[in-house]
């Protein structure tokens, strides 16, 4: 109980002091929109595209949503060192590290929403399979900021956590099959599109939504889990190692 | 169990430098305890080491009877810590930053609320609780982050240098709120390197020099072998150099020492006559402005123990900007 105490005003604090900003809900709102509305213009193809669009935009909003969080709720509270006081709280460094990344996952899945409902009010969803759908925007919503995560701790600068974050998010973008099909990449390529957890999130999406699956979805969220689950304790080892010198 | 905390052959090295060399000690149930010594003695990297923010290389720490040898986290329950530096959320009002730390340990809303509100006035911050943390003075971050260590009412609390960089009222104000703090029952680890606060605050001291232990004891009994000891201090205006020669030769039952220039230290194991020693002095040249009877003091055992100049200690707290 009291554990829970700590973990949700953890929690409860990041979303007051970073996610409810007005940037940051401008931000969620706004990039979405750019990117929807860039896509849909250059694919010129009308109305009739939404669905294949969507899942991309989906991927996209979440990624950049949940990676870029967690310089600031955790290199930034690690550089100014109120991060010290978060290690001396009696909870264990797995609850504790939780409550640090469920602001950012709930804000990716929040910002996945943004484009659907912009993209319902264009387009008929009623054939998306939301019981697919939402699993995956909840994975690859915890996958990114896991993602996120991992690097957060990996670095001492808050800028050096945007600019890794950027070497993954953007070729991330094109390597993942969010916008084509990975089967369309050169193939010296394509290898590293699997070892990427986006590739298996934007697969579940595009089946969700249009059908357009290249792997069975329980598949993909099986490996997406996989994928949170290890940068989830890459990330716990190296902050038990590195930052408790 | 007597032990709040009990450390053995604690060592902890960070490349080439051997910060914790070694060292033992315990603090009993209820004790005011001291870690004195001057900056890069080791002392924040023994409180590291004994909070769970630093792995030791060897030796053994128990706090409360806990072995945190496996997890070096285990004991947390039980402590409060201030840190050197006051790393409080600046965003955040200073009611707001107190609830945040006692939610961290698992105190519910009301109790708090509660604990806030009464430690903001405790500690002479009511007015100031509505404030954002960033815009307090030094002193007041000083206080709240104190405030913010024992919220949770903690049996065992670590004070990392806590008047450091602060003015003078609020560093005497916070001794006074350190003791009472102690007389109601919490133990503390204190680290410092004002002599002058560890000789006022602590029960027993601990000398810290490059990361060993020189010497632990009770304040009364660093102080004893002074008791006997006759000590004056002399002010003249730049006293001739071949007097540091010819003052032992006139006096040979005195010793002297001339800490910096214009300034004699003279000590004795009988009364000192404070006469002839000034026309002698005059006859040779020195004009004496004053002489004064040394009460004996903690910086003098220190300097012996140590063989480290308190005056260099002085110019690094000049230098940080604090007072005692
Ligand atoms: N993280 C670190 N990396 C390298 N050296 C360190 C680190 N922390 C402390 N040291 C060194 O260890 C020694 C002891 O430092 P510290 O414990 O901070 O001393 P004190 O608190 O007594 O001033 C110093 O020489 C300091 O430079
Ligand atoms: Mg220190």
């Amino acid at each position: 109980m009291k554990r829970w105490i700590a973990f949700w005003n953890i929690l409860r604090k990041d979303m007051r002091t970073y996610y409810l900003k007005p940037p940051n809900v401008s931000w969620g709102i706004i990039f979405p929109l750019a990117w929807t509305g860039m896509f849909f213009i250059k694919s010129g193809s009308g109305l009739g595209s939404i669905p294949t669009l969507l899942p991309g935009v989906v991927a996209v909003s979440i990624l950049f949503g949940t990676t870029s969080m967690l310089a600031v709720t955790v290199t930034f509270e690690k550089k100014n060192r109120s991060f010290e006081r978060l290690l001396l709280a009696p909870i264990p460094l797995e609850l504790l590290m939780l409550a640090k990344t469920a602001g950012a996952i709930l804000f990716g899945v929040a910002n996945a929403f943004v484009p659907v409902a912009m993209a319902a009010g264009l387009a008929d969803l009623s054939t998306v399979a939301w019981t697919a759908f939402v699993p995956a925007v909840v994975l690859i919503s915890v996958a990114s900021t896991f993602l996120g995560l991992f690097i957060a701790v990996a670095v001492s600068e808050v800028f050096e956590a945007q600019t890794f974050s950027n070497f993954f998010r953007f070729p991330m973008i094109f390597l993942c099959g969010l916008f084509f099909p990975v089967a369309k990449l050169p193939v010296f390529l394509q290898p590293l599109s699997y070892v990427l957890p986006l590739t298996y999130g934007a697969d579940a999406l595009h089946g969700a939504v249009h059908g357009g699956n290249a792997m069975p979805i329980l598949n993909d969220l099986a490996i997406l889990a996989l994928f949170c689950l290890l940068l989830f304790s890459v990330s716990l080892r190296h902050i038990q190692r590195r930052w408790i010198l | 169990m007597n032990e709040a905390i009990r450390v053995d052959n604690l060592a902890k090295r960070f490349a080439a430098v051997e910060a914790v060399a070694g060292i033992s000690f315990t603090v009993r149930r209820g004790e005011l305890f001291g870690f004195l010594g001057p900056n890069g003695a080791g002392k924040t990297t023994t409180i590291n080491m004994l909070i769970g923010l630093a792995r030791p290389d060897a030796g053994t720490i128990r706090i409360g009877g806990i072995d945190c040898g496996a997890n070096p986290r285990a004991a947390q329950h039980l402590i409060g810590v201030v840190p050197d530096d006051s790393n409080l959320y600046p965003e955040l009002t200073g009611f707001e930053n107190l609830c945040f730390c006692a939610a961290l340990h698992g105190l519910d809303k009301r109790e708090r609320q509660s604990r806030a509100k009464e430690l903001l006035h405790y500690f002479g911050l009511a007015e100031a609780g509505g404030r954002k943390f960033g815009g307090y003075s030094k002193g007041m971050k000083r206080k709240l982050t104190i405030a913010a260590g024992i919220i949770h009412q903690p049996e065992i609390l670590f004070l990392d240098e806590p008047t450091t960089g602060i003015d003078v009222a609020s560093a005497r104000h916070l001794r006074q709120l350190i003791a009472s703090l102690n007389r109601a029952g919490t133990t503390i680890f204190l680290t410092t390197h004002y002599i002058e606060e560890a000789e006022r605050l602590c029960h027993r001291i601990a000398f810290i020099v490059a990361g060993r232990i020189v010497r632990t004891d009770a304040v009364a009994d660093l102080l004893q072998p002074l008791q006997g000891r006759h000590r004056v201090q002399i002010a003249c205006g730049a006293a001739p150099e071949p007097l540091r020669q010819e003052l032992p030769a006139a006096f040979p039952e005195l010793e002297f020492a001339f800490p910096e220039p214009g300034l004699i230290r003279v000590a004795a194991a009988g009364p000192v006559r404070v006469g002839p020693l000034v026309r002698f002095l005059e006859d040779h040249g020195a004009e004496v402005a004053e002489a004064r009877r040394l009460q004996p003091s903690l910086e003098d055992v220190f300097v012996q123990v140590t063989g480290i100049e308190t005056d260099q200690m002085r110019r690094e707290k000049e230098r940080k900007g604090g007072a005692p």
